[in-house]
């Protein structure tokens, strides 16, 4: 044992080697504090940066006119930058994909925790994993060649680039979040309750949908604010299937989203218009944030119980 | 069958996989009284308990031969609703475990599931059961709390409340006792001695004080088997086998 | 014995019927999409489009840049993320003391997991290629994905180190050794499986990421000379290619060639973390 610690007895008779030891770990210590550090000032940057730029635009604009005009026509001669279109197209479209999506999701969850035999499991939860892993123009890109034509010659319009197929594709696309996040909450119930459900006489199912279901309500809450935060926020794939024009929405017309209306325009917009586009961000960011909140508040309930 | 037995057993084997957790099994239970299960941890005791309302089922490779049958009708028979078997055989486990959700609504939970919608009906059978599990006192000005805002003792009540809703013929406790404190312990082997009246009561239990407190038949496992069962109380003072002397005079176990 | 309501059993038997219903669907879903993505796609992978570049005078397309700026991104951006993103993690799990500062940063690591991409470009684009002058460029493009995919970085490094025994790191520390040298020989090298499941996933993450992109690295589709000059140009990745391809030029088949290629990245990367987990249990 003695020979084993020689290093060690060099360290505790040399008070000098020590000094330098303590020096190097506290400097160790603030090395690692900073790099946490960053993700908060990455935080702070981004958000201030947001607010920053955005404000300037709604000042000129006025914030009831930006915020509640229901026209958008950026490069008019006189130009109107009333973003209402794009706000009720994103909830609209939102709130569209989590009714398709959520039903899906939360059955295949309860399907994945409760009722699927292990290997059956393993099998669902690559193809969810897959589905995670499909990138959002990969998704825009089926959308665009199956979906819009599908939607054209279904309700015979000149154009299938809709509200409708934004929905359906961004339905697809919270999918994987619901049934993980559902699943895990649904895994965690204490196997108590259930035994206790069944000892009463309820059959399996009855017992997964009134007891673990309502003991997991707060998980499968928490996928769904998580679903309506990836379906606000995703770009791409609604810019390819959407057809991008600033319409109040209506389920079988192009519509504009808030990330699209950032998106479209900013590689050729300037002044107010750029700005007005900033300014979009903003309330996007704003949206989020809420969303976040309440996705925060849901775990945290959902830990406590 | 012989008169007044409720449940009886007969040459039941069970296997986990490949391990024989029960060897020839064969017992009967008399209606309306209270039946110990006592013996060393792992000698069967609690596995067979669970056989009677068939919640081994959930054990994942479980097997099981032999004959069990509960008023005359196996219940191992394919064709049987283990919902119709476990709504009169009703257990109560270990730990307290009510669901995440109101007195009220744990209570009625079991009658719900069987198709009872009336308010008016509900309200009578969540105070019914409560009064019946001796707890409704306690409980009756906050029906609409959580049930898991309670103490231990109580949750256990609760539990049994809840499983009296259902208006079970048979009632299995698993240990029901053993995570609780003195006092509770007693509450519910008050309630237990009152409610053989109306219930037939299979207890599992580690405390033979508490066996021989509460029980009027015993039956003692070892390693698998039925070593003896009869009289509670000629058990404890005659014992006709000499494990059984040795396990209650506390020389194993 | 009598019978369960015919209620029950309707309900019984719908419920689990729509319960199969809905997992087969999500399977079919999948199914369809990796299908129709490999039909339509891979007949028109072909040497030459992987080989070369664009040529607007041969009327030919090439992805040979896009798979370099790609790599690039991948590299530059996990360069710098591995030691922000483990640094971080370590400092969580290892020496934070405040519960505050923890919470503090764990709140910021799950808001920037929330925030949308298209927000992460544009902040990127305003700080990276204005502000700093950097124009659209690859190495604009690496920072805002290292911004983006810390979160992940961190989440799964500091679940890694919190499933080393604590047994490892008082072994450690009772022969002595000062606390980074603990970490640094103890705890870093047992999470090493976790910690690569995290890359993996990042990878993955920069690989499908389009929005962010195309503000900040921009969707050039031409070879540079050296690696100094790719840094320093536009640069479009895959995602951004497919994008422009099928948006602005309407060419669907290099577009489902690229889906196609991206798709198969997809399973590899999926078929390494769940390798790389493995390991982990074991």
């Amino acid at each position: 044992m003695q020979r084993f610690l020689k290093g060690n007895e060099q360290n505790s008779t040399a008070p000098k080697i020590k000094g330098i030891r303590t020096a190097f770990e506290k400097g160790m210590n603030i090395l690692f504090f900073l790099c946490g550090a960053v993700a908060v000032l990455f935080v702070l940057f981004i958000s201030i940066y947001l607010i920053v730029s955005g404000i300037p635009a709604i000042r000129e604009i006025g914030l009831t006119d930006f915020l509640f005009g229901d026209t958008w026509k950026s490069t008019s001669k006189d130009p109107q930058f009333g973003i209402l279109p794009f706000i009720l197209t994103s909830v609209y479209g939102t709130a569209g994909a989590i009714i398709i999506g959520v039903p899906i999701g939360f059955l295949t969850a309860v399907f994945l925790a409760k009722l699927a035999s292990p290997r059956v499991a393993a099998v669902i939860r690559t193809a969810v994993e897959l589905l995670s892993g499909i990138p959002s123009v990969v998704y825009g890109l089926i959308g665009m060649t199956v979906l819009v034509p599908a939607i054209r010659t279904t309700f015979q319009l000149a154009s299938g680039a809709t509200l409708l197929a934004a929905i359906v594709v961004l339905a697809v696309m919270v999918l994987p979040y619901i049934i993980s996040v559902s699943e895990t909450a649904l895994t965690a119930v204490p196997k108590e309750y259930e035994e206790a459900s069944l000892a009463l006489g309820a059959t399996e199912i009855e017992t997964y949908f009134r007891v673990s279901v309502p003991a997991a309500s707060s998980g499968i809450a928490a996928s769904v604010v998580l679903g309506v935060g990836r379906a606000i926020g995703e770009a791409m794939a609604v810019m390819m299937v959407a057809g991008n024009v600033p319409n109040m929405p209506s389920l079988l017309e192009s519509v504009r989203f808030l990330t699209t209306a950032v998106a479209s325009e900013m590689s050729y917009a300037s002044g107010l218009q750029r700005q007005a586009l900033f300014s979009i961000a903003l309330v996007l960011f704003l949206f989020i944030m809420m969303i976040n909140a309440a996705l925060a508040i849901l775990l945290k309930k959902g830990k406590k119980s | 069958m012989q008169e007044g037995t409720i449940i009886s057993a007969r040459d039941l084997d069970l296997y986990y996989g490949e391990n024989q957790a029960l060897k020839k099994i064969s017992l009967e239970i008399p209606e309306r009284q209270v039946t110990a299960l006592i013996g060393p941890s792992g000698c069967g005791k609690s596995t067979f308990l669970k056989t009677l309302n068939r919640m081994n089922d959930l054990v994942p490779h479980v097997r099981i031969e032999g004959l069990v049958e509960y008023r005359g009708q196996d219940i191992y028979m394919p064709k049987l609703d283990v919902t119709w078997l476990r709504r009169h055989v009703g257990m109560v486990f270990q730990k307290a475990n009510p669901f995440p959700m109101s007195i009220y609504d744990n209570i009625a939970y079991g009658p719900r599931t069987h198709g009872i919608r009336s308010r008016k009906a509900l309200d009578e059978i969540v105070e019914r059961s409560l009064r019946g599990a001796a707890i409704w006192d306690e409980v009756k000005d906050r029906l609409k709390k959580p049930a898991l805002s309670l103490s231990g003792g109580q949750q256990q009540r609760i539990c049994i409340a809840r499983a009296l809703a259902v208006e079970p013929d048979v009632l299995l406790m698993d240990e029901a006792t053993s995570a609780l404190d003195p006092i509770s312990t007693s509450k519910i082997e008050d309630l237990i001695a009152d409610l053989k009246k109306q219930y037939t009561i299979i207890i599992v239990t580690h405390n033979m004080q508490q066996a021989v407190r509460i029980s009027d038949k015993c039956a003692f496992f070892l390693m698998g088997q039925l070593v003896e069962f009869g009289d509670t109380t000629q058990l404890f003072s005659m014992p006709q086998d000499k494990r059984t002397e040795e396990y209650i005079t506390g020389r194993f176990g | 014995m009598e019978p369960k309501s015919k209620k029950r059993v309707i309900y019984d038997r719908t419920l689990r019927a729509l319960l199969w219903f809905c997992a087969g669907l999500t399977c079919l879903l999948l199914a369809f999409l990796i299908g129709y993505i490999f039909v339509n796609g891979i007949p028109h992978i072909t040497w030459q489009l992987l080989s070369t570049q664009p040529s607007f005078r041969d009327d030919t397309i090439g992805i040979l840049p896009n798979l370099i700026n790609t790599l690039c991104l991948i590299f530059g951006t996990l360069l710098i993320v591995l030691p922000l993103g483990a640094g971080a993690a370590v400092y969580l799990t290892e020496y934070a003391r405040n519960r505050r500062v923890v919470a503090a940063i764990e709140f910021a690591a799950e808001t920037l997991s929330g925030i949308p991409s298209i927000l992460f470009g544009l902040v990127g684009m305003l700080f990276f290629c204005e502000f700093l002058g950097w124009g659209g460029s690859i190495r604009a493009g690496i920072l805002t994905m290292a911004i983006m995919v810390l979160p992940t970085i961190i989440r799964t490094t500091q679940e890694s180190l919190k499933s080393v025994p604590q047994s490892f790191r008082e072994a450690s520390l009772g022969l002595g050794s000062g606390k980074w040298h603990m970490i640094r020989t103890a705890v870093l090298p047992s999470s090493v499986e976790g910690i690569v499941t995290g890359y993996i996933l990042a990878i993955g993450r920069i690989l499908g990421e389009s929005a962010a992109l195309l503000f900040t690295a921009g969707s050039a589709s031409i070879l540079s000379a050296n690696l100094g000059q790719t840094l320093t140009s536009s640069g479009g990745t895959l995602s951004v290619a497919l994008y422009m391809y099928v948006s602005e030029r309407g060419e669907l088949e290099v577009g489902f060639a690229i889906a196609a290629i991206l798709m198969i990245l997809a399973l590899l990367l999926n078929l390494s973390a769940k390798l790389a987990g493995k390991k982990l249990k074991r």
